[in-house]
């Protein structure tokens, strides 16, 4: 979109210490809330990881100067493209929250919950393996056969 | 400067502009559904024929750029249309056109019979305007930050149409959805700041000459970061699994749209961002391994499946894979296979689904442990299916089976082992395609109805335990007994109803059409092999787009 000053490149060499470490905050407790069960959970730890993007793009944005595009020297105003980007970003997290919200109120509405649930398909497919481990002529109660069959061929008791 | 200088590089934000327009003048006529149909139709009409226009002049003259609102280069946002964005909206646009003829056919026919309508056509029209707006803009961003723009157009749409109808299924499918999509969206972000932070730029002329001058530990960071962020909006292995859990619930011309385009929008970023900016990639081996993993673990998906929905969606994924297979082997003929798989896998893929949602119809079922008879019951359908399905698995001659030469004798050119192993997963994939989707032919269309429930007899009861009894539970014949007599009457009554009611002529006219569509791609497939290669060479040289978006003056 744009190019930087010279000086502002180098300013960013330098990030704000205290904002990277908000920056990890708000993500790591983002993640932890999205690994969640409960939809509102996850909707609330996608808040914080798009919070917490927000305060990183602070920090790209370089050191912090006067209000962009006041007095003609680059050096001393914020670089403005990082806030443009982040306003941007910002508006898209607000839609998509409304959205999820919206989304948990019918899935609490559909299951009196707002739990992610299971997946029905992977749930018949895990049904599907285990009857697949015992076969459907398989008779716990009969003794196996194998042996017998290769040992003493000529007397065997009657199988189905 | 004459006017068709001018003239030209003005129709390139038309496709993102059009169907933004088309959304409001849709959602301003939300009581006529004839104006809405109306509306829609001509701006994706107008799309395609700019789309085309655009693909000559690109041919011809070389990258077309404009930059918006007339700001100096290189301030500003750019878009750029090259030999592949154009492309990929020319065979975006016809999709998109075909299927809402489908969904529209689809749209009248419910209303006729007053039976609940799958696409509610007043949010239907202008989000999926929304949806075509957001691919296009993706496909001509010249700007990471404005692709990132096209992605969350594109994704907010396909959230709402993916719920379209709030019903529990689509619901669960949708929550799943939305969250990966904001998660990748999330990582695209943090990827953007770190470009930003060490370039100072966004644009993907400048990043391409700014990344070679970076510490090589930073640019893999960034393109790692990107890679991933796009890789889970391809489905590449893996990050595909929430791709057959989310796209089988939702109305089939939306199912048919998502499964043709939206990842294939991923691929192009990776298309774009792997030979425009990381040219010397040291990921080659990482991208060939994701390649093989999503054919061959995609594929082995579709086979167990007994769904139609879920195998194809499983094949979805799976080819997937060889388009990473033609990226990742970063030779032109790579690419140029890449490109041409990625047009033919979209027309192709749109066709079965949508034949997948016509077969939904006749039957009132997609599972194929109940179907049977298609072929006696719709022979037009059968033939459709057949040619579709052998065209995926790419029997000669069709499209698919070219696509493939294309990719495999881009690996053996290349000659590593990783590649000679590819080429093996790339022929296995290919053959267990035509074994799954022969399975769905034999099963589904071949075998009589009598045989159905009878032929998977065990699958059958459990289908039916999902739903009301546990099998397990259950001494297997008395469960097995209901299921064959439920079935066979509800079968029946599907018999005695087609013959009333066939299926809608424009539904199935979309669905010819888009598998003609496919069948072109095969008879155009000299020029337009020729096409994608001089793409490929384009884009392995760099040079063309970025001296056309920055012209050696402009650079600093």
């Amino acid at each position: 979109m744009t190019t930087l000053a010279p000086a502002l490149i180098e300013s960013t060499l330098q990030p704000n210490i205290t904002l990277v470490l908000v920056t990890v905050g708000l993500v790591a407790a983002g993640t932890a809330l999205a690994l969640d069960r409960s939809l509102v959970r996850v909707l609330l730890g996608m808040v914080l990881i798009g919070n917490g993007i927000a305060v990183l793009y602070l920090v790209i944005s370089g050191r912090a100067g006067r209000a962009p595009f006041v007095g003609e020297d680059p050096a001393a105003i914020s670089d403005p493209l990082p806030q443009a980007m982040v306003l941007t970003a910002i508006v898209i997290s607000l839609a998509t929250i409304g959205f999820l919200l919206a989304l948990s109120y019918r899935l609490w509405q559909i299951s009196g919950t707002d739990d992610v649930p299971d997946d029905a398909e992977d749930a018949r497919i895990q049904r599907l393996a285990l009857e697949d481990q015992t076969s459907s002529t398989y008779d716990p109660s009969e003794e196996s056969t194998t042996t017998s069959d290769e040992l003493a061929d000529g007397d065997r008791s009657p199988r189905r | 400067m004459n006017l068709t200088d001018v003239a030209v590089p003005n129709l390139v934000p038309l496709p993102v502009l059009l169907p933004l327009l088309g959304a409001a003048l849709t959602l301003a006529f939300r009581r006529s559904p004839r104006l809405q149909r109306g509306v829609s139709i001509a701006v994706l009409a107008a799309v395609v024929a700019v789309a085309g226009a655009l693909v000559w002049q690109t041919d011809v003259n070389g990258p077309q750029v404009l930059w918006l609102g007339a700001w100096q280069e290189p301030l500003g946002i750019s878009l750029v249309a090259d030999r592949l964005s154009a492309l990929m909206l020319l065979v975006s646009g016809i999709v998109t056109l075909l299927v809402l003829v489908f969904a529209i056919g689809q749209g009248q026919a419910d209303s006729d019979d007053e039976s609940e309508s799958e696409t509610p056509l007043t949010i239907f029209h202008p989000t999926y305007l929304v949806l075509s707006a957001g691919v296009a803009n993706a496909f001509l961003a010249g700007d990471l930050f404005n692709l990132f723009v096209g992605f969350e157009i594109l994704l907010f749409s396909s959230y709402v149409l993916i719920t379209l109808g709030g019903s529990a299924a689509r619901i669960h499918a949708g929550t799943t959805y939305v969250v990966v999509s904001l998660l990748s969206s999330a990582l695209f972000l943090v990827a953007i700041a770190a470009a930003y932070a060490a370039t100072g730029t966004v644009n993907l002329a400048q990043l391409a000459i700014r990344i070679g001058d970076l510490a090589p530990g930073v640019a893999l960071v960034l393109q790692l970061s990107l890679l991933t962020a796009f890789a889970i909006k391809a489905a590449v292995f893996p990050m595909s699994a929430w791709l057959p859990d989310s796209y089988p619930t939702a109305p089939a011309p939306v199912t048919a749209v998502f499964a043709g385009l939206l990842t294939k929008v991923g691929v192009y970023a990776i298309i774009r961002t792997q030979t425009l900016l990381f040219p010397d990639s040291p990921l080659q081996g990482l991208l060939m391994w994701a390649a093989l993993l999503t054919m061959v673990i995609g594929i082995l998906g579709a086979v167990s499946q007994s769904g139609l929905k879920r195998i194809l969606s499983f094949t979805l994924v799976s080819h997937i894979g060889y388009m990473i297979f033609g990226i990742a082997l970063a030779t032109p003929e790579g690419t140029a296979g890449a490109i041409f798989y990625v047009a033919h896998h979209i027309t192709i893929q749109t066709a079965l689904f949508l034949i997948t949602g016509l077969v939904e119809r006749l039957a009132g079922t997609t599972s194929l442990d109940r179907l049977g008879g298609l072929a006696v019951a719709s022979p037009v359908l059968a033939t459709l299916f057949f040619v579709s399905a052998m065209n995926l698995s790419g029997i000669p001659p069709l499209s698919g089976f070219l696509a493939k030469v294309g990719l495999l004798n881009a690996g053996i050119e290349l000659g590593t082992p990783l590649a000679w192993l590819l080429v093996v997963g790339g022929i296995v994939t290919s053959l267990l395609t035509l074994y799954a989707l022969t399975k769905v032919w034999s099963q589904a269309f071949w075998r009589t109805l009598a045989d159905a429930p009878r032929s998977t007899e065990t699958a059958a009861a459990i289908e039916a335990g999902t739903l009301d009894v546990e099998p397990s539970a259950d001494p297997a014949g008395t469960v097995l007994v209901d299921t064959v007599r439920v079935d066979t009457v509800r079968v029946d009554t599907v018999r005695v109803d087609t013959g009333s009611r066939a299926l809608p002529r424009t539904m199935l006219g979309a669905t010819a059409a888009m598998t003609v569509v496919g069948l072109l791609i095969t008879v155009v497939a000299g020029p337009l092999f020729a096409y994608t290669q001089r793409a490929a060479t384009d884009l392995m040289s760099r040079d063309p787009y970025i001296t056309s978006v920055l012209p050696v003056e402009v650079r600093r």
